[in-house]
């Protein structure tokens, strides 16, 4: 009988295409609008690290004035995103992590060593080596370097796969040289495509965007006297008048992730953060009430309201324009199925029963809610399309993965089915004697 | 095949009652063809609609084929339809959309028959109304006669044990409604029980019995005289495509 309810689906679609588009529309309408808002939703919320993300953890410590807490964070009471140089380096002096790294993000000036072509400023992540296992970076030619390598501030680069073949055709390019700022630096690894969303690591440079072209062991910044490009918060009126100064002061400016693979692990290592936080503050530091925090990937994204409650808010907007199309669904669908009583009674006078009559209408309820489905793709598709060109920052943010694409077909069928219901009831109720006469 | 015992039927809208039927008694032997005339507002749509189970009545017993289904809730009341009895509409109720096999199709699909059986059923049926040749013709494409035609082939399709006819010649002109009525004379010869609904009395006279029915109940049961004689046109059922 399917095949039969199908064809008779057809003749009802091909007999009344205006009012069947109009339903197909509404319906797509929906879809687009939802999708493309749960498509953002879905990626901004997204775990960036699946594989660890409970295991790696940003350090968080509250150096921040004793008489005026941090308030830029959702919190007032919370410690400051960032960290200081000097408390970083301290914890980089345990070895209770499987693995530590403290970054800041800097543009550097990236030319071939032979090169005479003007250089190019490229967005580059000074680091520990520990941040290549600890994110579990791919590499396509050889890794990333060693504490060795962090201590002496050596001149290794690791290139992103867009550099590599820009610089070196794509070829291995491990051994080989690159200026950075006139300085020349060996290349020692390749990431292969490598872009966490979000950018989770560093949200000071965009949440979602790129992630950065070249990376360089820590010290070399350091070394170099650079300040970082991205945010720098410093609450304490101090002298600073010399790098030296800067990187002792109260500043926050970096970024501190650990890998704690256990909870003893990680009891430890707070442990031995708020030791050093007491033993600070004996020094006259650290005068905030002790609130020294490790926040997983997770909690992390959560405590910086990544997703904020205007996105909740926009998906909420969303899914109500859904149930708003679904209402004009139903509107249409009843006006064409009660259109249609009087065949019905027909063919309830000559033995479909009522649940006959649902199945006849519910195939054609759902060809329309697939037909509206694969209609709410395009204009999500669309939809992301003009969300990547408006906004910068989001162009690998809103694409429709295959999930997705399921999504919307699903919810489309499930809105066709629920827009469907209460039309086919009602059509499923008709007295057949009342129409057979009136036809 | 038929037997009502006090059958009623009582519509009601906000306070107002309606009785259409009022201890309504009939019986209907295997074979029959009885024509149900009366007044506008006699109750005949009414006992037709209970005849083919399309309502229930509100009170009183109906028997169909032996079988008490006057308490029969919707399912088993649409597989007797489907199995049992056949219908023809004065406004002949084919699905536009459908040609005119695709019409005689439809009980047979609910039926559950297999392509093959369906496929012979159409043959036949269409043959018996003389319209095997335009089994592909939608029913726009046919005039009146053929398409009540049609509808009594989608009637007799199933085998129905009775068929109701619900003036089943009054869309019609003098020619076809006297070709309609020879074709159902001739299913009645081959055994199948007729019941007419009609306000015609010429109709009703070619009707084995006459059941006349006033304010919802029998009046009569008197007999119709046969029909004078008629000459036999040229225009039989089998002559006309």
């Amino acid at each position: 009988m399917t095949a039969y309810y199908l064809k008779l689906a057809w003749l009802s679609i091909r007999k009344n295409p205006l009012l069947t588009s109009l339903m197909i529309g509404a319906i797509a309408l929906g879809i687009g609008v939802s999708m493309t808002t749960l498509t953002l939703y879905h990626v901004m919320s997204s775990d960036p690290l699946p594989q660890k993300s409970d295991q790696v953890f940003a350090v968080m410590m509250d150096t921040w004035n004793p008489d005026d807490p941090y308030t830029e964070l959702n919190d007032g009471s919370a410690p400051p995103p960032q960290t200081t140089f000097r408390d970083s380096m301290a914890l980089m002096e345990s070895d209770i992590p499987t693995h530590q790294a403290v970054m800041l993000h800097k543009g550097f000036a990236a030319r071939l060593d032979e090169d005479g072509a003007r250089p190019e400023r490229l967005s580059t992540r000074a680091t520990y080596g520990d941040f290549f296992p600890m994110f579990e970076v791919p590499f396509l030619y050889g890794s990333g370097w060693d504490r060795n390598a962090d201590d002496r501030a050596e001149r290794v680069v690791v290139l992103s796969k867009r550099i590599n073949d820009k610089f070196f055709g794509g070829e291995d390019s491990v051994g080989e040289r690159l200026m950075l700022d006139g300085t020349p630096f060996t290349v020692v690894g390749v990431i292969d495509e490598w872009r966490p969303v979000p950018h989770f690591y560093d949200l000071n440079t965009g949440l979602f965007g790129d992630s950065e072209e070249l990376f360089v062991p820590f010290q070399v910044p350091i070394s170099l006297e650079y300040y970082a490009d991205g945010s720098t918060n410093c609450w304490k009126p101090e002298r600073i008048e010399s790098y030296q100064d800067f990187l002792q002061s109260e500043c926050v400016w970096l970024q501190h992730w650990a890998q704690l693979d256990t909870d003893a692990q990680r009891e430890a290592f707070q442990g031995f953060i708020d030791a050093y936080a007491l033993e600070q503050r004996k020094l006259g530091r650290f005068g905030r009430p002790l609130d020294n925090r490790l926040n997983d990937v997770m909690t992390w994204l959560e405590f910086r309201e990544v997703v904020s409650d205007d996105n909740r808010l926009l998906m909420v907007l969303a899914f109500m324009f859904l149930a708003i199309c679904l209402l004009n669904t139903i509107g249409l669908m009843l006006a064409k199925f009660i259109n249609r009583a009087p065949l019905v009674g027909v063919r309830r006078a000559l033995g479909a029963s009522r649940f006959e009559i649902i199945r006849q209408h519910g195939v054609e309820v759902l060809i329309i809610g697939i037909l509206g489905g694969l209609a709410g793709l395009v204009l999500s598709w669309g939809g992301l399309i003009a969300v990547r060109s408006w906004y910068r920052g989001y162009e690998y943010l809103a694409h429709l993965d295959p999930a997705m694409v399921a999504w919307a077909i699903g919810l489309a069928v499930l809105s066709a089915a629920l827009a469907g219901l209460y039309p086919t009831w009602r059509i499923s109720r008709i007295q057949p004697a009342v129409h057979l006469k009136a036809q | 095949m038929l037997d009502m015992q006090d059958i009623t039927k009582v519509y009601a809208a906000g306070l107002i009652e309606t009785h259409a039927l009022r201890s309504l008694n009939l019986e209907v032997k295997s074979g029959e063809f009885v024509a149900v005339t009366g007044p506008s507002g006699s109750g005949k749509t009414t006992f037709l609609n209970i005849a083919g189970l399309l309502e229930s009545p509100s009170g009183g017993r109906y028997l169909l084929d032996g079988e008490d289904v006057s308490g029969f809730g919707d399912n088993a009341r649409s597989k007797i339809r489907n199995e049992k009895i056949g219908f023809i509409f004065q406004a002949f109720n084919l699905i536009p959309d459908l040609n005119i096999a695709d019409n005689v199709d439809v009980p047979l699909r609910y039926r559950g028959f297999s392509g093959s059986e369906r496929k012979r059923r159409i043959d036949e049926a269409l043959e018996l109304v003389g319209l095997s040749s335009r089994r592909n013709h939608l029913p726009a494409q046919l005039s009146g006669g053929q398409q009540q035609r049609v509808a009594i082939a989608r009637a007799l399709a199933g085998d129905p044990a009775l068929l109701l006819a619900d003036e089943p010649t009054g869309n019609l002109d003098s020619l076809m409604a006297r070709q309609v009525m020879d074709l159902l004379e001739e299913i009645n010869a081959r055994g199948t029980t007729i019941i007419m609904v009609t306000h015609d009395p010429e109709l009703a006279r070619r009707a084995g019995r006459n059941v006349h029915l006033l304010d919802g109940q029998v009046s009569d049961f008197q007999p119709l005289e046969p029909p004078p004689a008629e000459a036999d046109d040229d225009d039989g059922v089998r002559s006309v495509a």
